[in-house]
């Protein structure tokens, strides 16, 4: 292990080359394009054995990378943004394929009008394409979950590509210390890959060909199923690799003084982050406040966010993305989680650091003493809050 | 493969099995059919949405009988570009054809065809031209040509075909060549011609479609062979900057035979009607053939052995 100073964009490319990954395709987009500039380095110096494919666009950066990994190669690219959307069909695609690719998506707002700031629209918006959404909050976690993102997807019980959502800026150009596994301590972490199909010609067969109504259902829920297996088998995975790298590994969801709280935050990426300082602030004051950081988002940790948040009796959920019209989609994840809870808690949505308005701990305990007086007052608040509004 | 000099030397091996669901005298099948026999067992090909990615078969059963990657209509070039590379990292030699129609080609298509010849990906691309959106019912690509019916241009259309030839060449294609399964040998000659170069190989094919192109099934050969007879169609192959125009259109080109006049390419066919009506058009239709021809001469005298 050593530790290098490094942005999260630059432990994701140190994670495509820990992980030993053969082939990639990328387009350039703001802020992805560190992720991509340091692999070409990597591999024109030969540090990575694998080959750099300079496509035209985004949709076929996925497809030439789907093309890779169909003939039984680990596969990489990375994209933000209006590269997302670009390849959205290609990311459908990959996933009814049921190909383990991994692809760090750097949340940025989308336009118009242009902004390159974090926002989680982008991601949100490929919610149910069959990908794991993994939100990483550290530049640590970044490296960490490319290598746990391609033991998961890979593993036979799931065989699914993952996202590893990390917000714009905050993560993606922001230096910080990060451990790098050694090869060895990545080989017997992460063995090669093995695919559950492949191309080839000496055992031909037709893939994604046209599928009547007799089978196509079936598939969904071969998705749905794998999705399931996921979620079970992330932990056992963070065990793992807590075990080989000896850093500390939360699993799909990090509880933060969870345990006696009365109240409960949660939040995706580098905002949990800041909430644990907004806790501790909170706990000084005399506020029994705790926090749940969602890392995972697809599968949704239902059963571990119902356990964290029964029984409490507020619950803050902050949104940088909203589902115009009805709310935030952690909140909505959040409340039907609950709803089979016989102790629901309030749950109050706070629209928060959109297009990349700053959100900071004082925000956050701001947000939380609206959210508490709210409730106390016995107002039932059902409309997502644009507390940040200037105007 | 020993080559493929005439007919009875063409494979037995069948790779395109019967059972296929292409209509009546689908000269897409015939392409499909014969360019497997070329290129053999070791090959994969990725289809975009299209004819053939419904013909091959339901699942979970397929007539193909080499590994086939189904993929999203823009996007045949890239993926085979992705599955050609996942091989070379394997150290596999395996031959990568997109087969694509003239829609994810001409259209939806030609920014990944076009990115992949620019980086030179070691891939065979072959487009069906039937001119129009089959698939989906007989729409106008921009394959489609001058006053050609199709079901968006119920009158025939306004407008003249792109010229994806030309474009391949300008965009530094290592091997572009026409042909079409109506002059068989020519498109065995191009295509084991293609199967042994390295680099980006586009082959554009001229693919008679009886219910786009409104004629008996029984008629598709001959359409074929008229369409190269009367210039509507030139077979020609550029080939490490040397243009050369093939078999019957080279005749025409050196004078040894004839244009047959359009009109009776243009006659066998339903979605020809309005043109076929009018004296005038059919001139206008010859006179968009002699302009395409006197083009065609320049591009041979630009690019000629030296
Ligand atoms: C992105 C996208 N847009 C539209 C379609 C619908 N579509 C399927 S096949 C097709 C036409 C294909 O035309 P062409 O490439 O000429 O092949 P042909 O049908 O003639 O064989 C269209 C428009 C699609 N599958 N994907
Ligand atoms: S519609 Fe035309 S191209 Fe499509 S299968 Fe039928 S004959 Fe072939
Ligand atoms: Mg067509």
């Amino acid at each position: 292990m050593e530790t290098l100073i490094l942005t999260a964009n630059h432990a994701v490319s140190y994670g495509a080359w820990s992980s030993r990954v053969k082939f990639v395709a990328a387009y350039p987009i703001t802020p992805q394009t560190t992720i991509v500039e340091m692999l070409s380095e990597f591999i024109s110096s030969k540090k990575m054995d694998a080959e750099f494919m300079t496509v035209e666009s985004e949709h076929s950066a996925l497809a030439a990378v789907t093309g890779a990994e169909s003939t039984g190669v680990r596969s990489f690219t990375a994209t933000s943004s209006h590269g997302l959307l670009y390849m959205s069909e290609m990311v459908h695609w990959v996933a009814r394929a049921r190909l383990p690719i991994v692809m760090p998506v750097v949340n940025r707002a989308l336009a118009p009008p242009w902004s390159i700031w974090v926002d989680h629209t982008d991601t949100m918006s490929h919610r149910d394409t069959g990908w794991i959404q993994i939100y990483v909050s550290n530049n640590q976690e970044a490296y960490d979950m490319v290598l746990q993102g391609y033991r998961l997807g890979e593993d036979r019980k799931v065989s699914m590509p993952v996202m590893i959502c990390m917000d714009a800026f905050l993560l993606s150009h922001t230096f910080a210390p990060v451990k790098i596994l050694t090869p060895e301590e990545t080989d017997s972490f992460l063995p090669p890959y093995k695919p559950l199909w492949k191309l080839d010609p000496e055992n031909p067969f037709s893939v994604g060909g046209i599928t009547t109504a007799e089978h196509y259902y079936e598939f969904s829920e071969m998705m749905d199923q794998a999705h399931r297996n996921a979620g079970e088998i992330f932990d056992e995975i963070s065990r793992e690799y807590e075990k080989v790298s000896g850093l500390l590994q939360t699993g799909k969801i990090e509880k933060y003084r969870v345990e006696d709280a009365e109240s409960v935050i949660l939040a995706l990426g580098t905002m949990a982050e800041e909430t644990r300082v907004a806790v501790d602030r909170l706990r000084a004051e005399g506020e029994k406040v705790g926090l749940v950081k969602v890392k995972m988002f697809r599968p949704f940790p239902n059963k571990e966010i119902r356990e964290a948040l029964e029984n409490k009796s507020l619950v803050v959920v902050m949104d940088r993305s909203v589902s115009y019209g009805h709310e935030g989609p952690l909140s909505i994840e959040v409340k039907s989680t609950l709803y089979p809870s016989e102790n629901r808690p309030p749950v109050l949505n706070f629209i928060v650091g959109l297009g990349g308005r700053d959100v900071t701990f004082k925000d956050i305990v701001s947000f939380h003493k609206i959210a508490k007086k709210k409730v106390t007052e016995g107002k039932k608040v059902t409309e997502p809050i644009f507390v940040q509004l200037k105007v | 493969m020993s080559k493929v000099k005439s007919i009875k030397d063409i494979p037995l091996q069948e790779y395109l099995m019967p059972g296929h669901a292409a209509c009546a005298g689908c000269a897409m099948a015939l392409a499909v059919r014969h360019v497997l026999k070329i290129l053999g067992r070791n090959t994969t090909v990725t289809v975009p949405a299209c004819c053939l990615s419904v013909i091959q078969g339901i699942f979970p059963k397929t007539a193909v009988d080499v590994p086939l990657k189904n993929t999203a209509f823009a996007s045949a070039a890239a993926m085979a570009s992705g599955i050609k590379a996942g091989y070379r990292v394997q150290g596999k030699n395996v031959n990568v054809i997109a087969i694509a129609g003239d829609g994810g080609t001409y259209d939806i298509g030609i920014q990944a065809l076009s990115g992949a010849v620019e980086r030179n990906e070691d891939i065979i691309y072959l487009v069906y031209d039937n001119q129009a959106y089959m698939n989906t019912g007989i729409q106008r690509s921009g394959a489609t040509p001058y006053g050609a019916w199709t079901t968006t241009t119920p009158k025939g259309k306004t407008e003249k075909r792109k010229d994806l030839g030309f474009i391949m060449i300008a965009n530094g294609a290592r091997y572009v060549a026409t042909v079409t399964p109506s002059y068989l040998m020519d498109f065995y000659s191009k295509f084991q011609k293609a199967k042994e170069r390295k680099g980006s190989r586009v082959v554009i094919d001229l693919s008679p479609c009886p219910p786009g192109w409104r004629y008996d099934p029984g008629f598709t050969i001959e359409i074929g062979k008229l369409a190269v007879q009367t210039g509507a169609w030139i077979l020609w192959e550029f080939e490490d900057g040397v243009f050369q125009f093939t078999g019957f259109s080279k005749m025409i080109a050196e004078g040894k035979a004839k244009k047959k006049p359009v009109e009776s390419y243009l006659k066998l066919q339903g979605r020809f009607k309005e043109i076929i009506k009018s004296k005038e058009k059919i001139e206008y239709y010859q006179e968009l053939i002699n302009e395409n021809w006197e083009k065609y001469l320049k591009i041979a005298e630009i690019y000629k052995k030296k």
